[in-house]
């Protein structure tokens, strides 16, 4: 297999865009992008676009070819696909180019996310949240999908001790976080008191635990060694990309405080890679719900279980600790563009590798990784960033 | 939830009709073609089987905000109920208040309206779970 660089980063704010249509997001996201590489549209090779919810909400398919023609380049007659894995939709449109160029199939492939849910109705957007939960044996009972992550909450403090002090501290920390990305949604600090005092959701989550749907678009390219040489700006190398699936239903797992599908990327992502957890130096997770991030950061081993919530807590999970987690604010602070999140997580990732993060630098930034979660854990993808040398 | 996947799928929601492996002895809920253990080896050896429908609570929580598909009065509470069998399965917990709620307690199934779906106006009905009162 082939070495795999991301040569360019686009992104477009994320929160509610009213003014901006599904189009006209991709478009600015991918058109940063392409310029942020130095490449030309007849270079590109091929397109790969994810959406969770465009074909269900808006009644469009063939998002791929509606990005690709929107960006001018319909008469080149290039592959451009659509890729859905729930809300891990953008990681897997992420992971599809990153084999693409591996394989040598193609040298220049663009990833983009997009998605578009403020153009409906507000029950559609959490509608389309719940689907990546099973519909039929969860979804038509009641269930929905905080109502599934507040019974992992409730079995993960059976199990662990894990309070409801721990779990706000989660939410207060991705807002410190959000609070310096001028893209985030939310770009505010909270306190303990506001989450913890915020409405109920699902016992024991509340509102501010929460991650909101938002809008938003973000697209990388990526590229071969050669290309990337002949490019000759600033580079990142994905070392590894893993994807790992569960049962549906969280009811058929055989642990519900784990993400196993989680782990078992994350167990391949290292295998594939020189490091172990204990060399990330940032991690952007799928922290949709705070019980998620805590969760995750136990299945993707770099905590024991039970040891997050402490280690929050205690600020090792911020700027100064062990790793940064989720230094872009997370899908909570940043919001939840779903289709777009997982490629927002790499941008974050890169941008923080280049140094070009701003405000909330991660000093000494070399090794990254992003954790994407469609649903409850039906679907896991890992990536492995780190800095591509100088060439 | 469209009428005719609906009919496909009531004698499970309605009854807790599932499979048996006559391989392994596997028990599965819903219905499968094929054991999950098993895979080829069981094939034409599932065998329907209907649950008792008693089971242990596995953990639970209280819905504040429901989807609006279908007229579901909150808060209400749901759970995983580990059947007596072996399957686990999600549903709503009634006839208990929240403080009454302890996770490894005792349920059994009811039979019970799930709600009314607002497009095509179908009654659903299907098993939830509460104390158990026969002895
Ligand atoms: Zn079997």
């Amino acid at each position: 297999m082939r070495d795999v660089f991301i040569v360019g980063v686009g992104m477009t704010e994320f929160g509610e865009l009213w003014e901006k249509a599904l189009r006209e997001l991709i478009t600015e996201a991918g058109l940063e992008a392409v310029q942020d590489a130095g490449v030309r549209g007849p270079d590109i090779d091929a397109m790969y676009v994810a959406s969770a919810s465009a074909g269900r909400l808006l009644g469009q398919q063939q998002l791929g070819v509606l990005a690709l023609d929107e960006a001018g380049l319909a008469g080149h007659h290039v592959p451009a696909t659509r890729i859905e894995a729930g809300d891990a939709s953008g990681a897997a449109a992420l992971r599809s180019a990153a084999l693409a160029v591996a394989s040598g199939a193609h040298d220049v492939v663009v990833a983009g996310g997009v998605e578009k849910m403020t153009d409906v109705l507000e029950d559609d957007a959490t509608r389309a949240l719940a689907s990546s939960a099973d519909m039929e044996w969860e979804g038509f009972f009641g269930a929905t999908l905080p109502a599934l992550y507040a019974m992992m909450a409730r079995s993960h403090a059976a199990e662990h001790g894990t309070t409801r002090d721990q779990l706000a501290h989660v939410a207060v920390k991705n807002h410190e976080h959000g609070a310096d990305n001028p893209d985030a949604a939310f770009p505010f600090t909270t306190s303990l008191e506001s989450v913890k005092g915020s409405p109920p959701v699902s016992d024991p989550i509340r509102m501010f635990d929460c991650a909101s749907p938002v809008d938003g678009a973000a697209a990388l390219v990526l590229a071969d060694r050669d290309t990337a040489e002949q490019l000759g700006g600033p580079r990142v190398q994905i070392t590894a990309t893993a994807q790992a699936s569960d049962a549906l239903a969280l009811h058929r797992r055989d642990a519900i405080t784990e993400l196993a599908s989680s782990q078992a990327a994350a167990e391949e992502a290292f295998a594939e890679t020189d490091h172990g957890p204990e060399d990330v130096d940032l991690a952007e997770l799928h922290d949709v719900y705070t019980i998620a991030e805590l969760i995750s950061l136990e299945s993707l081993g770099f905590y024991e279980p039970g040891m997050a919530a402490t280690a929050t807590v205690k600020g090792r999970t911020t700027h100064g600790g062990d790793l940064v987690v989720n230094p872009s604010g997370g899908l909570k602070a940043r919001g939840h563009a779903l289709g777009a999140t997982g490629l927002a997580q790499a941008a974050e990732v890169a941008a923080q590798i280049r140094r070009d993060a701003g405000e909330r630098q991660v000093e000494d930034a070399q090794v990254g990784l992003t954790q994407a979660v469609a649903g409850t854990g039906g679907t896991s993808i890992v990536h492995v960033l780190e800095g591509g040398g100088e060439l | 939830m469209q009428v005719p996947r609906y009919w496909r799928e009531q004698s499970e929601r309605y009854k807790l009709v599932g499979s048996k492996c006559n391989n392994c002895g596997l028990r599965v809920f819903p219905r499968r073609s094929l054991c999950p253990d098993c895979r080829h080896e069981s094939q034409g050896q599932m065998e329907e089987v209907r649950f008792e429908g008693t089971g242990e609570l596995v953990t639970w929580t209280r819905v504040h905000e429901a989807l609006s598909d279908r007229e579901l009065e909150t808060p209400y509470l749901m759970g995983i109920v580990e059947l007596d069998e072996g399957p686990r399965v999600t549903a709503q917990i009634v006839d208990l208040d929240p403080e009454e709620v302890e996770i490894g307690m005792e349920l059994e199934s009811r039979f019970r309206k799930l709600g009314e779906a607002s497009e095509s106006g179908v009654v659903h009905y299907g098993y939830k779970f509460g104390p158990v009162v026969s002895d």
